[in-house]
């Protein structure tokens, strides 16, 4: 059973959709023993650092979240809240990457909305794609790059698209809306 | 680099598409859910439904609506069309649509997209501006384009930028349905005027308008009905087309 964690940010529902169109069953929960002995974890949103991480620590998910073994994939906020310091309501992260959030300054529209390409592209989550592919990214802050990057992408500046360190993978882009490009690395995760 | 958006644009009424269709191997050309995954096939960047139905059940069938859609598509989409409070957007947002467009509600109320957005957050919110050129200027108009609106339409971007909306919906009243192209100069008065990406919409009837208002203008995405509907101009085309034009598209 894969498990995708509840919380209190945005639009978990289409997480869910794309994890059954590829014929897995997950749950939505928020549940420490079922996110414990789930084969995977999938800890997604949208939303504000602070308020995520605050909610995250009153429901003691954030020691769960370090603990666990299986394959865990953060997408969008998950990623940054996976970094250690986030910019946004100046927020004390998870600390999985070597990597801090900051915000876009300012040169181009922010957020980065829409689909744009990856490059330096390595390891098993990102097999299969290439440098032609694009991904779908809605952001205002980005994680910076640092030896956990897998993939940059550039706007503005270069930052980290997907991260990864040990069981711990992430993408700042959200796969579940990236079409064919986004569905072949929820399968490569899944398949993990 | 990030890519120029395509976005078709599909009329709902009842839980139905209302203009025809012709793809020819779909089987029901009435489903929204069944017409959006083919434009996912197609390498649609995003989809557009507006929904025009005017009944006292509008909201339940709406959100069921926009449940089998969630299911079906794996780009994201927007709903609008009537939407009037932060209940009718927690039902769309909560059915699994990625963004609200709101527009005469907006401009009646423009407290509701900071309330939209403290909610969901900006990248949830399409502020739809309907504007039209009369007497020497641009200027706003509501209720599906029938009434004027007293604002003028850069004045009423920048407002709604400020208000917390994510994008803007631009639709040009003078240029829609005419195929003449993209209302070019209020497109990009207004992308340069604000700091969020601007969808133009309005006006496509060849492959060539599409390039002029990308690279006349600072449009992140350009939107289109009837075009995509009939295969006048099939996406896969448009986007082997803007590509040969230096047009950074997916």
């Amino acid at each position: 059973m894969i498990a995708i964690i509840k919380y209190n940010a945005g639009n978990i529902r289409s997480v869910e959709n794309a994890v059954k169109r590829l014929g897995y069953d997950c749950i939505i929960t928020g549940n420490a023993d079922k996110i414990r002995t789930a084969s995977k974890v999938i800890f997604p949103g949208v939303g504000e650092a602070s308020s995520a991480m605050n909610y995250l620590k009153r429901k003691k998910l954030d020691t769960l979240i370090k603990s666990l073994k299986q394959p865990v994939l953060g997408i969008c906020l998950g990623q940054q809240l996976m970094c250690k310091y986030s910019d946004e309501g100046s927020t004390c992260c998870l600390g999985i990457f070597d990597a801090s959030v900051k915000i876009f300054p300012p040169k181009e529209l922010v957020p980065h909305i829409g689909w744009n390409n990856l490059e330096n592209i390595k390891g098993e989550l990102l097999k299969g794609i290439n440098t032609n592919d694009n991904v779908y990214f809605v952001h205002s802050y980005y994680s910076e790059t640092c030896e956990n990057t897998i993939a940059v992408c550039s706007y503005i500046v270069l930052f980290s698209a997907a991260m990864q360190k040990d069981n711990f993978y992430a993408t700042q882009f959200h796969p579940e809306k990236s079409a064919a490009a986004g569905e072949k690395i929820l399968q490569n995760f899944l398949e993990l | 680099m990030l890519k120029k958006r395509i976005i078709p644009c599909l009329d709902i009424k009842d839980g139905r598409t209302v203009k025809g269709v012709n793809f020819v191997d779909i089987r029901d050309a009435g489903d929204p859910a069944e017409l959006a995954k083919k434009y996912v096939q197609e390498g649609a960047d995003e989809l557009v439904f507006l929904d025009i139905t005017a009944t006292e059940e509008k909201r339940k069938t709406l959100s069921e609506l926009v449940e089998k859609i969630a299911v079906e598509v794996n780009i994201p989409f927007t709903v609008g069309g009537g939407i009037n409070s932060l209940e009718d957007v927690s039902a769309i947002i909560k059915a699994g649509a990625d963004k609200v467009s709101i527009n005469s509600s907006a401009v009646k109320r423009p407290g509701l997209i900071s309330e939209i957005a403290e909610q969901y957050g900006s990248q949830c919110v399409v502020a739809a501006i309907d504007t039209k050129f009369e007497n020497n200027e641009w200027v706003v108009y509501v209720s599906g384009g029938k009434i004027p609106a007293p604002l003028k339409t850069i004045c009423w971007a920048k407002q709604v930028e400020k208000l917390g909306a994510g994008e803007i919906l631009l639709t040009s009243m003078n240029n829609d349905g005419t195929k003449n192209g993209f209302a070019i100069d209020i497109t990009n008065e207004v992308s340069e005027a604000v700091n969020i990406p601007v969808i133009a919409s309005g006006g496509a009837g060849t492959k060539v308008h599409f390039e002029e208002v990308f690279e006349k203008t600072k449009a992140s995405g350009a939107l289109a009905a009837s075009i995509f509907h009939f295969g006048e101009i099939p996406i896969p085309e448009l986007k082997i087309y803007l590509k040969t034009k230096n047009i950074p598209v997916r």
